[in-house]
Order: structure tokens, then C-alpha cells, then sequence
């Protein structure tokens, strides 16, 4: 099919799951240390607002490749030998734990401050406050920009080509090194990346429209 | 865990580092600039273009958009070598950098065209300004200058972005680090050392972004309004 074998389509779509396991391994992290992230972004402690935002800087200041190669050496200076699909987990939550603190952030901020005053007002405490008056409608400003950023997550994926983990990019690395056709190849591959990421596209400027309306 | 940190390969190969970054910046350079001409030039064919160039301008920034960098270089890199065309590395990851930063910057001048006010463009009709003279007088400076803070932060990702070059075997700073990592088994250390040099890298890259801002905008230096 397509003058390839099965068995190297087979890698191929192989390796399209692989990016998938990544990507959600990617988003959950994410989600796990970004959110704490970004409610220390926006807290009145002193030290909080300041350590957080450090992160989100040297996160952003640094290449993905390098943090996948930091992490990966890191860990094996430690002793420890891990799958590259560890190291590339870890290495993708710290990336978008900062970008989705960040958009969360903004999020929480974009509620206007009276939300608060009114709920304070309401006898409400402050975590009262935040859990049922502020949150809602943050998590309404948050949906677009975070399925925005699920793209993100999973074209960069791709980086941890870098390291060897066996993910869509890599394997049609391969497969181009043992066919010699890279117009085929890696035009299948953008295919299957364009497949997963365009409808996340699409809907992700669906719920931007939707929220300007209302 | 007793692990001996040693970074004397920073003695031995600075050269090498050196070098890595000049061509890191050098790639960033060579890429902005044509890539910012591309993408403007698609954002004005979307909006005000025939029909089938609109097409061809959302095929494109939607196609870039989304796949990954690094398979728009294999692409470009492993396809120009079957097609016996030769050129050297550094070559193709600028040319494929030219065309991703190309496509981001489409969309982000073509939001920066909607929010310019219809009233500019009317004034500038009523002076009898062509429809030419019009953008390039009147609309294209004042969407660059609102959408400037945007292009920093593409420009700068755009720079992280060329540490992927080194899969092509392009000698960019990242790929430098492969190279000292494998002769000396340092791997952990070279890539610190490198993370600390990309974020001196980026802050440098913005500090000299906003610098050219000020020179480009004077009425904001008047106005005191910052970017």
C-alpha cells in the first residue's frame, strides 16, 4: 500500500499511538503541576507569585530538546535506568505544567475583581469564593487556549525524538532510512499529525467564538 | 547517590560552544526576517486577496500549524537529497524555520489587521489613497505595532525551535552538545550548561527586540506607552 509494506505502515501508525500515550502523559502531568502553578501565580503570598513565576521563565526560556536531554541524563546519573518514555513524560509535564500555569493563570485574573468583593460579601470564604463563584467562569475563559494548547502539546512530542523514545517522528525516521522515500514517509506522518491536531484546532476557535458572543 | 560533577569540558571545547551559538543566532536572524515578509504577505493575501489566494493562505498556515517542526525538516531535507538537490544543512533548517515562523506569523498579523479600527481605512481613502498605499501606509504599521509583543514571543520560541536542527545535523548549539556529551560522557552537565546559555539567549533576544521596538515606534516613546 502506498509502496510500503504493512508491517512498516503498521510502525508507523505504531509509533502515531505512541505520540498519543505522550501527549496525554504530557496533559495530565500538566494538569497535575500546572494547576497548583497557576493558583500560586495568583495568590497574595509573598514568595509564591515569585517562585512560580521563576519556573514558568526558566521552563520557557529553555528549549524542549534540552530539557528532554537534561532530564533523560539526569535520571541516569541517578542510577536509575529508565524508558525513554519516562524520561520524555516528565520532561513534557514540566513543559506544559509552565505554558498551561500560565494560561490558567490568566484565566483566574481575567475574572473581574468585584467577583470576589461580591462573594466576600456573601460570607463566603476565600476558598468558598474561588471554588464556586471564581472557578466556573475561569474554567469557561480557560477551555479555548488549553484545546489551543493540547496542539502544542502534541506536535511537540516530536522532540523527544531527541532521545530515542519510539514515537511518531522516530518511527518514521526509520521507516524513511530503510525505504529512502521521505516525501512519502514524512508526508504520511504529517498526515496523521494534521488528522489528530486539526480538529483540535478547529474546535478550539469554536468555544473562542462561542465565548465572545456570550 | 555520590556522583562527581565535573565540567572541565567547558575549558575544552569553548570553541566549539562558541560557535554553537553564533550559528543559533545566526539561524534565528536569517529566518525572522524573511519569515516575517512571508507571513505578512499571507495575512494581507487572506484578507484581501482573490478568493483562491485566501484558499492557498489558509492551506498553508493551517497545514504548518499543525505538524511538527522537526517533520517539516525531515521533509524538506531528506526530500531535496532524493531529488539530487545538495545543500548543506544550515541551509534547509533556514528555509524550513523560514516557512514555520512564515505561517505563525500569518496568523498572528492577521489579527493584528482586524483590530485595526474601519476608520483608518476610510480617512486614508479620503485622502485618495490607492488600496496599495493604504496597507502599507496606514494599516501595516499600526498592526505591527500592536501585535509586536506577540512576535517577540514567536520570534524567541522560533529560536528554541532551532535546537531541533541539530537531528539534521546542522551544528547549532544543541548539536554541539551531542558532540561534546559523546566524547566526554557528560551528558547531564553539557546540557545544563546549554539550558543556562538558551535562557541567556532568550532574555538577550527579547532585551534586543524591544530595543529595535523603540527605535521603530517613536510615537510610543512620545506617548510613553509601553508595548
Amino acid at each position: 500500500m502506498f509502496g510500503l509494506t504493512i508491517e512498516q505502515l503498521g510502525f508507523i501508525v505504531r509509533g502515531a499511538g505512541w505520540t498519543i500515550v505522550l501527549s496525554l502523559l504530557g496533559f495530565v502531568g500538566g494538569t497535575l503541576v500546572g494547576l497548583p502553578i497557576a493558583l500560586a501565580r495568583s495568590s497574595n503570598n509573598r514568595w509564591l507569585p515569585r517562585l512560580s513565576a521563576a519556573f514558568v521563565q526558566l521552563v520557557q526560556g529553555i528549549p524542549l530538546p534540552v530539557i528532554m536531554f537534561v532530564v533523560y541524563f539526569g535520571i541516569s546519573i541517578g542510577g536509575f535506568d529508565i524508558p525513554a518514555l519516562v524520561a520524555a513524560g516528565i520532561a513534557m509535564t514540566l513543559y506544559s505544567s509552565a505554558y498551561l500555569g500560565e494560561i490558567w493563570k490568566g484565566s483566574i485574573q481575567a475574572i473581574p475583581s468585584t467577583q470576589w468583593e461580591a462573594s466576600e460579601c456573601l460570607a463566603l470564604t476565600p476558598v468558598q469564593g474561588f471554588v464556586y463563584v471564581i472557578l466556573p467562569q475561569a474554567v469557561r475563559v480557560a477551555i479555548p487556549p488549553t484545546v489551543g494548547f493540547l496542539v502544542q502539546i502534541v506536535k511537540n512530542t516530536s522532540y523527544s525524538v531527541v532521545i530515542g523514545f519510539t514515537d511518531l517522528t522516530y518511527a518514521a525516521k526509520v521507516i524513511n532510512n530503510a525505504t529512502f522515500r521521505p516525501f512519502l514517509v514524512f508526508t504520511i506522518a504529517a498526515g496523521i499529525y494534521f488528522v489528530i491536531c486539526y480538529p483540535m484546532s478547529l474546535l478550539s476557535r469554536k468555544f473562542e467564538r462561542s465565548l465572545k458572543r456570550s | 547517590m555520590s556522583y562527581d560533577f565535573d565540567f572541565s569540558f567547558l575549558r575544552d571545547y569553548d570553541s566549539d560552544l562558541v560557535y554553537g551559538v553564533w550559528l543559533t543566532l545566526a539561524m534565528t536572524v536569517a529566518a525572522i526576517v524573511p519569515g516575517f515578509a512571508l507571513g505578512t504577505t499571507c495575512a494581507i493575501s487572506a484578507l484581501y486577496g482573490p478568493a483562491w489566494l485566501r484558499r492557498l493562505s489558509t492551506a498553508y498556515v493551517e497545514g504548518i500549524r499543525n505538524t511538527p517542526l522537526v517533520i517539516q525538516v525531515f521533509w524538506l531535507f531528506f526530500g531535496l537529497s532524493v531529488l539530487n538537490i545538495h545543500v548543506s544543512a544550515t541551509t534547509a533548517a533556514i528555509t524550513a524555520l523560514v516557512v514555520n515562523v512564515g505561517a505563525y506569523t500569518a496568523e498572528i498579523m492577521r489579527a493584528g489587521f482586524e483590530t485595526i479600527p474601519k476608520g483608518q481605512t476610510e480617512a486614508a481613502a479620503c485622502l485618495a489613497m490607492t488600496r496599495t498605499q493604504q496597507i502599507w501606509n496606514i494599516q501595516l504599521p499600526q498592526a505591527v505595532e500592536r501585535m509586536y509583543p506577540a512576535l517577540v514571543s514567536q520570534f524567541v520560541l522560533m529560536m528554541l525551535a532551532t535546537s531541533i536542527m541539530s537531528q539534521i545535523s546542522a551544528p547549532e548549539l544543541t548539536g554541539v552538545g551531542y558532540q561534546i556529551q559523546s566524547f566526554t560522557f557528560r551528558g547531564f552537565e553539557v546540557y545544563i550548561v546549554i539550558a543556562i546559555i538558551y535562557l541567556a539567549l532568550a532574555s538577550v533576544l527579547r532585551l534586543l527586540l524591544f530595543g529595535v521596538a523603540t527605535a521603530l515606534f517613536p510615537r510610543r516613546r512620545r506617548l510613553k506607552t509601553p508595548l
